[in-house]
């Protein structure tokens, strides 16, 4: 994926967040909070868990529906980011040769098992945080956060890595351009170059942060950033949160796929 | 409220590294007067103007701002009477909305919600941007950003309004509206710039720079039009007073 590529997909995620749905109204705490809950659940299932994953699939899905959030957008991001789980994984199989029954008469290496683990954690936790950015915007996360007592300077420094992000990748964009249309075809001499860029960028990035730190100060900055915004933490809200950690709890402790095995061979038999 | 003074006496600053920025600065500005600075490149300007709001104290000599010395302490009521607008948009608007970021001064001035809210719609709406109130920075054009960093400063209300290049990098239409909006500001306002035909409609008085000295203080319009004191600076007659190429006399 190109850099210029990488850029517009973030600017769409901001887009999004600018829809009307269900879902973007509901607090930011809200939806915060309950991603909190669906990663943490996720999260604390063995390493050898599957099948008992897949009913929290379910919660993305929902999500992503009801706000309006273009399903293959945010499963493009997600395979965009996955080489890291990939590679987090990559060696289970070989340094974990037991057998796992996963059907009758099926079996598989244990390695591959947990491997398989790691790839569908990494996509319920990324396609809820993708998610959860698409329908509540950065700066609503972080006045989420603020309001759920985080630090306001951890806060304030979310909110200008992401108001910098843009200007910092334009910035780099127009210095990779500049590298480009003088290296004629060579990509620019290799890593030298792009070590004397990456300098470059980070001693702008410093004055450039002097001087916003000026334009604070001017404005009477005194450590916290103020907002406006009062959102009320409606009803809605709480139901979605006690819901959202109901579907967790239960997806959690009760094996959901196998009590559906039951019910259908009880049906069936 | 005639009490909007900026004096300079004597300023000098020395950077950090030596340099010595400003070497014995003075002036007066008084009440409602519009003073444009100009000088060649590195001459100081942009030093100057970081004084005026206390971002940068002087190594000597004194800074007066109605009725305040410029201390380390009285920096913060200062800069409640000085608002500055710096050169590039990105570094003055850093909040994630339009309204967040002309919210940010008064909400640091301590006024209550409503009174905020009234200042950043009449502040949007001077700069003719109400339209641009819940947008993020990022996704406006150099023109309204340029709009927005104005109604900003503007949102404080200062006394003494002070801007680095307020047009550069503006279309020309872009350019006549920040012209017009400085116009209808009524308060003192101080404009460093290198657009010469832009101080010429907006400043009364012009100071020169050069190497850290005030080399000329005057009418605009007469020190605008001396183009051996301009030539001198690196600089050249504002457009609207030279010639038509092409028809006689281009420059004298």
């Amino acid at each position: 994926m190109s850099f210029e590529a990488a850029y517009s997909g973030i600017g769409r995620l901001d887009r999004l967040s600018y829809r009307d749905t269900v879902v973007h109204r509901l607090d930011p705490r809200a939806k915060v909070v309950a991603t909190m809950l669906f990663a943490v659940g996720v999260v604390s299932f063995p390493r050898y868990e599957v099948l008992s994953l897949l009913p929290f699939f379910l919660f993305p899905v929902l999500i992503g529906a009801l706000g309006d959030i273009p399903a293959g957008f945010i499963a493009r991001k997600v395979v965009a980011v996955s080489p890291f789980a990939v590679f987090v994984g990559i060696f289970n199989p070989l340094f974990d040769p037991g057998v796992v029954a996963i059907a009758p008469g099926v079996s598989v290496s244990a390695g591959w098992v947990s491997f398989a683990s790691i790839l569908v954690k990494f996509a319920l936790t990324i396609s809820a945080a993708l998610l959860l950015i698409a329908t509540t915007s950065f700066p609503g996360i972080c006045r989420g956060l603020r309001r759920l007592g985080f630090p306001a300077l951890f806060v304030s420094q979310l909110l200008f890595l992401y108001r910098y992000l843009f200007v910092l990748m334009e910035e780099a964009m127009r210095v990779a351009r500049a590298r480009d249309m003088r290296s004629f075809g060579k990509n620019g001499a290799g890593v030298r170059v792009f070590v004397r860029i990456v300098g470059t960028l980070f001693l702008r990035t410093v004055e450039r942060a002097e001087r916003i730190y000026g334009a604070m100060l001017a404005r009477g900055f005194r450590g916290d950033v103020p907002s406006m915004r009062t959102e009320t933490f409606r009803p809605s809200d709480a139901f979605f949160v006690l819901a959202a950690g109901c579907f967790f709890a239960v997806c959690r402790f009760v094996p959901v796929p196998q009590v559906i095995g039951r019910l259908v061979r009880g049906v069936v038999g | 409220m005639s009490h909007h003074l900026l004096e300079f006496k004597d300023v000098r600053f020395r950077y950090p590294d030596g340099t010595e920025a400003l070497k014995g600065v003075s002036f007066l500005i008084t009440h409602g007067e519009s003073v444009g600075i100009v000088g060649a490149n590195g001459a100081g300007k942009s030093t100057l103007l970081l004084h005026m709001n206390g971002h940068l104290l002087p190594t000597s000599g004194a800074v007066t701002v109605g009725e305040v010395p410029l201390r380390k302490e009285t920096r913060k009521e200062i800069r409640g009477k000085v608002g500055v607008v710096f050169q590039n948009p990105d570094d003055q608007l850093f909040m994630p909305t339009v309204f967040d970021d002309v919210a940010f001064g008064p909400l640091n001035l301590g006024l209550p919600p409503d009174r905020v809210r009234e200042r950043v719609y009449e502040a949007l709406r001077q700069v003719n941007a109400l339209a641009l109130v819940d947008k993020p920075p990022h996704h406006l054009s150099g023109g309204q950003k340029s709009a927005v960093a104005i109604a900003t400063v503007m949102a404080m209300k200062p006394d003494i309004l002070v801007m680095d290049e307020p047009a550069a990098s503006l279309d020309p239409k872009s350019r006549r509206s920040v012209i017009h909006l400085l116009n209808s500001f009524a308060h003192s306002k101080i404009v460093a710039s290198h657009d010469l035909d832009l101080i010429l409609d907006v400043c009364v008085r012009c100071l020169v720079i050069r190497d850290g000295a005030i080399v000329a203080d005057g009418p605009a319009p007469e020190i605008l039009s001396d183009a051996m004191l301009l030539a001198e600076n690196n600089l050249e007659l504002p457009l609207t007073l030279q010639g038509r190429p092409g028809k006689e006399g281009t420059r004298q």
